[in-house]
């Protein structure tokens, strides 16, 4: 820190001589970083590093002794059934959270902004648009218990209708371990949606008006505007919703923990909750912090993937 | 429903508004589907509405599609009963008001050392934050438990309020430092020419510059604190401190308790969400525009 700031105050003396710089050296700008630096530091620098030292170790949490034990804590989870089945369904996560969605998104974009925008007026889009949105705002924990009692095998919405249309034995939405994983997905796709329908609908306004109508005057009809138009123009917007939706796809915590819990029968388990499990159920810390760890890299390598295929597709079109 | 009008009307619609298809049945069934769409997702909230105004029997014999029979408030009474709502309300306010404003002003006061005052390694330093808001919030948690219980924070918001600020805080240097070039040279020269120093070009010309990209900030960072799940579960056990989110969880598990409590728990903590909605749309919609933000 002191050679920086010793090296940074001769450059700027430097830059001063020579004229072009402010009338005080850069170094006093580190002043206008240190509350947040010093913040950054202890609250997620320090508490990630003690983490990984935590998967080092054998610990109980609290009081209790730890001890280290190297990579032990990392070898068991190789052989973990159930770590590998959670991050197995981190796949259907991926499945609902980032390809439904996303498809879906770029549709009902398309058809409110190309469509109903123009042929029913833009209020009407708006409102729709409003609608999809919605569940992107409500607290998580709030649309949870809303879909836990629509999908409540007793006296949920679902259970109860289907008995008034007459069929003696609806099935039951979460706690059969065949269906239990597809009910969360359908919930996590209706929180989801709005996300990619607002981006797309706004990148759409970016796009030239003239192109749509040039390939109008061409003859090309709607599907194939979408698909030589649309697309192509609002690509940078598809790679930001899926970078972001595919972090969160991996991070998936609450729908689990109010739904499900990871059950029946382990079938929805995933990740994030088999890890707070063992911090907080199992009093396993130094595996909980294990699979935490695991977790931030396989997320990282995630978002490091799709940036390096951004960049190249990027490429690709400029070429 | 009465979206799927009939062909007549649109007929109407149709050489009052000067259509660009002439494939008019189309554009209905495309209205139709979206706007079926738009009820399904709507849908859920809607019958939550339905059935937290009705007593539990009225529930059990007339299923969840029936008009209550009368409008009971003996469901927001079992859950105000049980849960210290309007506490969890202001602990909600208190710390989403004081992370959406103190994390901005942090991000603001970083982006400009980084971007204004380009210290070195600034672009290490914005990746790392950029990676920091990625990182699952368990890769953090134990460290922040053990910390906060050894500080006395564990159950007071002080320790949720700080861990926020510096995330979202973190999240606002990402962004307001790449909004940060967007800054006039011109008038940052005109500044430094007019002898301000550092604080005055901050407040008095990059500020001012910055303020649209800063207040949707702030109401994102509100509302995403007011939602956030994960770190508040853990670090308010205590009923005194919980936020509304983790008041409500706080029925989960409860086998014992009605349908109808539970639903009118829900409406209860949703209602502050849809007033923010509605008063902020306008500012929550360009914000999504803006930066393609979360």
């Amino acid at each position: 820190m002191t050679t920086e700031t010793t090296a940074r105050s001769t450059r700027s003396a430097a830059q001063r001589r020579s004229g072009t710089a402010r009338r005080t050296g850069r170094a006093g700008y580190w002043w206008y970083l240190a509350p947040l630096g010093v913040g950054f530091l202890a609250v997620v620098a320090l508490p990630f590093v003690m983490n990984v030292y935590f998967s080092l170790t054998s610990w109980r949490g609290g009081i209790a002794p730890a001890t280290f034990i190297g990579l032990d804590n990392y070898a068991r989870l190789l052989g973990d059934e159930e770590f590998w089945r959670s991050l197995y369904n981190s796949v259907y996560m991926i499945v609902a959270i980032v390809v439904v969605p996303t498809v879906l998104g770029v549709l009902i974009a398309a058809a409110l902004f190309d469509y109903i925008g123009k042929q029913f007026g833009g209020r009407t889009a708006a409102f729709l648009r409003a609608t999809y949105y919605l569940p992107q705002i409500v607290p998580i924990a709030v649309a949870g218990f809303i879909w836990a009692w629509v999908l409540d095998s007793q006296s949920g919405l679902f259970t109860l209708v289907l008995q008034q249309l007459g069929i003696q034995d609806p099935p039951d939405w979460l706690g059969d371990p065949a269906i239990a994983l597809y009910s969360v997905m359908l919930v996590l796709i209706w929180l989801q949606i709005g996300y990619p329908v607002v981006i797309f609908m706004a990148a759409l306004q970016r796009v030239d008006p003239e192109l749509y109508e040039a390939a109008e005057l061409d003859g090309a009809g709607w599907f194939r505007r979408f698909r030589a138009i649309t697309i192509p123009q609002i690509r940078p917007e598809v790679f930001v919703v899926v970078l972001t939706a595919t972090v969160a796809s991996l991070k998936v915590f609450a729908p689990i923990l109010i739904l499900t819990g990871g059950g029946p029968e382990g079938s929805t388990v995933v990740p994030s909750y088999y890890a707070y499990r063992n911090f907080f159920e199992l009093s396993r810390v130094g595996y909980g912090a294990t699979i935490a760890t695991v977790m931030s890299l396989v997320i990282f390598l995630a978002a490091t993937v799709l940036l390096i295929l951004q960049r190249r597709s990027d490429r690709q079109e400029n070429r | 429903m009465s979206l799927t009008k009939t062909p007549a009307s649109s007929r109407n619609t149709k050489t009052s508004r000067q259509a660009r298809s002439p494939r008019a049945p189309w554009r209905w069934i495309v209205l139709a589907v979206v706007g079926i769409g738009a009820m399904l997702t709507a849908a859920p909230f809607l019958l939550l509405v339905l059935n937290a105004f009705k007593s539990s029997s009225d529930y059990s014999q007339n299923g969840p599609l029936a008009w209550p029979t009368t409008f009971s408030m003996q469901a927001f009474e079992g859950y105000l009963a049980r849960v210290d709502f309007p506490l969890a309300l202001w602990n909600s306010i208190v710390i989403s008001v004081v992370v959406a404003f103190v994390g901005v002003t942090l991000g603001l006061l970083a982006a400009y050392g980084l971007g204004i005052g380009r210290i070195r390694g600034s672009t290490a330093v914005v990746a790392v934050f950029l990676l920091a808001t990625m990182l699952p919030h368990e890769a953090l948690i134990y460290p922040l438990f053990y910390g906060a219980q050894s500080l006395g924070l564990l159950n007071s918001i002080w320790s949720i309020i700080i861990v926020f600020v510096v995330l979202q805080g973190a999240f606002a240097t990402y962004l307001l430092s790449s909004v940060m070039s967007t800054v006039p040279k011109s008038l940052l020269e005109a500044a430094a020419l007019d002898g301000a120093n550092r604080r005055q070009v901050l407040w008095q010309v990059v500020a001012p510059v910055l303020r649209p990209t800063m207040s949707v900030l702030v109401v994102f960072f509100f509302i995403w604190t007011w939602n956030e799940f994960y770190i508040p579960l853990v670090l308010l056990a205590d009923p005194a401190s919980q936020t509304v989110p983790i008041a409500l969880s706080t029925l989960r598990g409860q086998h014992s308790i009605d349908i109808t409590v539970v639903n009118a728990g829900s409406l209860l903590s949703l209602i502050p969400t849809i007033i923010f909605f509605v008063l902020f749309q306008r500012t929550l919609s360009r914000g999504v525009t803006a930066g393609a933000i979360k």
